[in-house]
């Protein structure tokens, strides 16, 4: 302990009480000079005053000074939340010269003023929450916040553009940076685009320059085809647990010469191609895209007539001159240690087979978005031919927004980015067919920079766009021109009538959801969601990367839908977040923390199973509880629970939460 | 005799099981009588009220009083003892805590009497009679104690020295509290003479409780074959173990009965009923509504559980619609 600091528990108790008018905010409804008049008549009460803004550094001084000038060993603030101003005023009484926690704070805002209408009743309940606290404070205790080191190094889940751009920022700046992506390579959902809105970038000529500096950074850890199984810490200091699953490569053996994708016993595909949106086959062993990074090659368990335990020559094997092929490949797990996490595991698209009306999987030439994004890429099934399945090509194309999105049958969130890449594949689609391309929009939205530009410069390129929620789409023709086509009905909304549209080709513009094991992976991480499944952030206006376990962050379209700029600018500064911690070295830990007196402890287990972040554990030789003060959050769920009363929680001692309630309850 | 320490026993609102756990010291208490002058012993010898009435004040140099205070006779008893001793000892649950009768505090005191003299099933009284404090017969009166509304501790009536837990209390922990009253060498004032550690610490059966225990379901121990080794939690059995003081030596477990709490809570826990009921609710099983509830099934009289002996000591105390007549 400083030995500047008073306080010791043994001398006189000497409290200073400053209310605060909060402007009108607390002064409107509370008659804080009554409050203040009255908690002057309390015992051990020194000095009570009332100030219009008590946060000000003019209100901060006035409670250094009124500390050394009535040498006061007990601060009491009745101001707004402890959330917002608490660190304030403990730092003002440590410029006293007291311990900080020597100070305790009242909310007569949020839980006073805010909240009620009667001056009169509201500036009694002020009053008892006052004597309340003036109660309590006589019983804190000096305390200490602890430094722990940080480990200089960051675990990056995810490795699309979010993820990607967080490792690159971290590494850049000198840091350690293990990126863990699912899939064979990283890219994710945008090495799948043709082009960007709304410059219509290509988003490979933009992507995978970044993708093969992940993948050459002399910072960066790059583990591909690997999942993160297991995260045990706190803020700092965090061990992870990684799991590499099989891919039937020795890694430091394969170049990526692709020979043995030759030689395969499969001339063509035998599989579905998930990176093709199974627009197309692809061998067992094979390669996602050209440009996947790491550029190794994988092995389908499920598609290798060798690894089902069928007869197979093996001739991918024997094709590899560097003996890469590893048939006996088994998952191995990596164990590492990282001071902070991002977290980018992105988004699933909505599965349009939840919109059975719209025919997709019914009619043939019905189209997810993302499988057109494919069908126009040069690089993908068709090589950029937008043809029907029949291999004709269409005359026209209906895109359908919002499906699986704004539905309250469905989802009910807007997914932000669908307006714009339907804007922008009806571009593409005109450019490559021609066809008459058909927008049925519920709103258009583009609130982005250039983004209401593109939307005109669409319009001018004769787009047609439809207002209206699409009915459903039809193969039953009414009039000669409908035979063979898919008709879509949607009620046109400007116009006031039903249309029927025929057209040869439909464009679902899907939604973004959570993926579907993205509850497991917020336990895992420790992290909340928010109703629809999205990461939750701290704070959606304050906070918005960071998440309420300390050291985890959040970049990209893990925490709710959005485009790639938005994306890349949150992966930045979840980046930024996690260099502050890194960069500061150290982290303070808040002395509200649990801890056992050996003496009553009966080492009953009762408060074993209950910790939620597993800082209680046994020491069996002595036979009692042991709280791992690092990894206690001061949530106090075993403070309740410990029977023996051996449990004791900083700043919430019986004592101090008794004295609080007994004055509160006093005249009730 | 006249230099002997004298010692006093008393009974207010109590079973005799006190009484009986005096006589359990068996041939120590005939020792003892050689070392100390009984003064007082309503159970056991003819002593008026009187002849302590005629004492001076602290003449007594110890009283060992047992039983909850109920009526106007027994807070005056406390009152005259306390004065007359140097040293007041709650002796048992129910001087300590309330005990047993504690548990009528959940009741008005007009329903109590009504249920006793008019509505139980064993009543008989067919004039409809109810208690009086004063009956006159042919120039007489006869009297009898003010009911009062609530049950005390015998430390919500007058000052306690000393607390010796228990339903009864055992004979060692009774001895070994003489002897220190005899050599002098007494602990602090308000001291419970009894380990401040809870029962679990001392249990065999605790190396057969998991780290991860759930109770899924709470049993009766009169409806279920009991496992003699096994914790009683991890059976499913509402043992108030973890939260009830050590000193008995485990006699209800040895008997292969759960705890019921009669030695009360450690000293730095201010009610142990809350704090036995947030220890056993933290580890019930079940997530949902209905799987909580199916489990406290088990358990349908919480207060009688969970505050069987310390309602009256405890921070709910008595039902809140009532005002005590008697001030302490």
């Amino acid at each position: 302990m400083d030995d500047k600091t008073i306080g010791n528990g043994s001398e006189e108790v000497r409290i200073g009480f400053f209310i605060c008018h909060c402007g009108s905010n607390i002064a409107g409804t509370i008659d804080v000079e009554a409050v203040a008049d009255y908690v002057r008549t309390l015992p051990n009460v020194v000095v009570s005053s009332d100030y219009k803004y008590t946060c000000s550094v003019a209100g901060q001084d006035m409670i250094v000074e009124d500390i050394l000038k009535y040498k006061l060993n007990r601060v009491v603030v009745a101001a707004c939340s402890p959330l917002l101003h608490e660190k304030t005023f403990r730092a003002a009484t440590q410029r006293g010269g007291i311990n900080p926690f020597f100070f305790h704070m009242v909310n007569i805002r949020e839980h006073g003023s805010w909240v009620h209408q009667d001056r009169a009743l509201a500036t009694q309940k002020a009053m008892d929450m006052a004597r309340g606290a003036i109660a309590r404070v006589k019983f804190h205790k000096a305390l200490e916040k602890r430094r722990e080191p940080v480990r200089q190094s960051v675990l990056v889940v995810g490795g699309g553009i979010a993820g990607i751009h967080a490792a690159l920022t971290m590494a850049n700046a000198g840091k350690k940076v293990y990126l863990v992506e699912r899939e064979p390579t990283i890219g994710g959902h945008m090495a799948m685009f043709d082009k960007t809105f709304p410059t219509l970038d290509c988003a490979a000529c933009i992507l995978t320059p970044k993708m093969s500096e992940v993948g050459s950074h002399p910072n960066i850890v790059l583990w591909s085809y690997s999942e993160v199984t297991e995260i045990k810490g706190y803020v700092g200091n965090y061990d992870v647990t990684v799991k590499r699953k099989p891919r039937y490569i020795k890694e430091d053996l394969c170049v990526g010469c692709l020979d043995c994708i030759d030689h395969c016993v499969f001339k063509t595909g035998n599989t579905d191609d998930e990176f093709n949106q199974n627009l197309s086959k692809r061998k067992p062993v094979y390669i996602p895209f050209a440009q996947a990074v790491p550029r190794l090659v994988a092995i389908d368990p499920a598609a290798c007539t060798h690894l089902n335990g069928g007869k197979c020559e093996q001739s991918c094997a024997t094709a590899c001159d560097r003996q890469a092929i590893d048939f006996e490949q088994k998952e191995t797990f990596e164990h590492i240690g990282v001071g902070a996490v991002i977290v980018a595991t992105g988004f699933k698209p909505f599965d349009a087979h939840r919109k059975p009306l719209y025919g997709y999987g019914r009619f043939p030439d019905v189209y997810t978005a993302l499988e057109v994004e494919r069908l126009v890429c040069s690089s993908g099934p068709t090589g950029g031919d937008v043809v029907l399945k029949d291999g004709s090509k269409p005359k026209s194309v209906g895109i359908i927004h919002c499906v699986g999105s704004r539905d309250h049958q469905t989802n009910r969130w807007c997914s932000r980015v669908c307006c714009m890449y339907s804007l922008k594949l009806a571009h593409l689609l005109k450019e490559h067919t021609d066809a008459e391309i058909y927008n049925f929009y519920i709103d258009i939205r583009t609130p982005g920079k250039g983004y209401e530009e593109f939307y005109e410069r669409l319009q001018e390129e004769g787009n047609h766009f439809i207002r209206g929620r699409v009915g459903d789409i039809t193969d039953v023709p009414i009039i000669p021109e409908e035979e063979g086509r898919m008709i879509v009905r949607v009620e046109d909304s400007l116009a006031g009538f039903v249309r029927r549209i025929p057209v040869d080709m439909v464009v679902l513009a899907t939604g973004l959801e959570p993926r579907e094991d993205a509850s497991e992976i917020r336990r895992r991480f420790n992290i909340s969601c928010s109703s629809e499944g999205f990461f939750l952030e701290r704070h959606p206006k304050l906070a918005p990367v960071s998440t309420t376990t300390d050291g985890v962050f959040l970049a990209g379209c893990c925490q709710g839908p959005k485009d790639i700029p938005d994306t890349v600018a949150q992966a930045g500064a979840a980046a930024a977040e996690s260099l502050v911690l890194l960069d500061v070295g150290y982290v303070e830990m808040e002395p509200m923390t649990a801890f056992v007196t050996e003496k009553y402890c009966s080492g009953c287990k009762t408060c074993l199973p209950l910790c939620p972040f597993s800082a209680i554990s046994r020491d069996e030789e002595k036979g009692v509880a042991v709280i791992n003060p690092v990894l206690c959050k001061g949530c106090g769920t075993c403070v309740a629970a410990c029977p023996s009363g051996a449990i004791t929680q900083n700043l919430f001692e019986d004592r101090q939460i008794f004295a609080e309630i007994e004055e509160l309850l006093v005249h009730a | 005799m006249g230099n002997k320490p004298k010692i006093a026993f008393y009974w207010c609102s109590s079973c005799g099981g006190c009484e009986e756990s005096l006589v359990d010291m068996a041939e120590a208490i005939v020792e003892l009588s050689t070392q100390i002058e009984i003064v007082l012993w309503p159970v056991a010898a003819d002593f008026k009220k009187k002849d302590i009435e005629a004492m001076a004040d602290g003449e007594i140099v110890a009283t060992m009083l047992n039983g909850a205070i109920r009526t106007s006779e027994q807070e005056e008893m406390a009152r005259l003892l306390r004065r007359k001793s140097q040293i007041l000892i709650a002796y048992g649950s129910c001087a300590y805590t309330g005990g047993i009768p504690g548990l009528s505090n959940q009741f008005p005191r007009e329903q109590l009497l009504k249920y006793v003299y008019h509505d139980a099933p064993s009543v008989v009284n067919p004039e409809g009679q109810d208690p009086q404090t004063e009956f006159h017969d042919a120039g007489r009166v006869a009297t009898l104690p003010i009911f009062s509304e609530v049950v005390r501790s015998l430390d919500q009536v007058v000052d306690v020295d000393y607390y010796i837990p228990g339903c009864a209390p055992n004979p060692e922990l009774v001895l070994d509290a003489i002897h220190a009253l005899l050599s002098g060498n007494l602990p602090s004032k308000g001291t419970v003479l009894a380990p401040d550690i809870a029962l679990c610490e001392h249990c065999p059966r605790l190396k057969t409780k998991p780290a991860d225990i759930a109770i899924d379901e709470f049993k009766r121990p009169h409806q279920h074959l009991i496992d003699p080794n096994v914790c009683m939690l991890v059976q499913g059995f509402a043992c108030l173990g973890p939260a009830t003081r050590s000193g008995c030596g485990g006699a209800c477990l040895k008997a292969n009965m759960p705890c019921t709490g009669c030695f009360g809570p450690m000293s730095n826990v201010r009610d142990q009923g809350a704090k036995a009921l947030c220890a056993l609710a933290s580890i019930v099983a079940g997530t949902t509504n209905e799987e909580i509830d199916s489990a406290l099934d088990g358990i349908p009289d919480p207060v009688g559980t969970f505050y069987r002996y310390g309602l009256a000591k405890s921070m709910l105390r008595r039902k809140v619609n009532m005002e005590p007549t008697l001030s302490k």
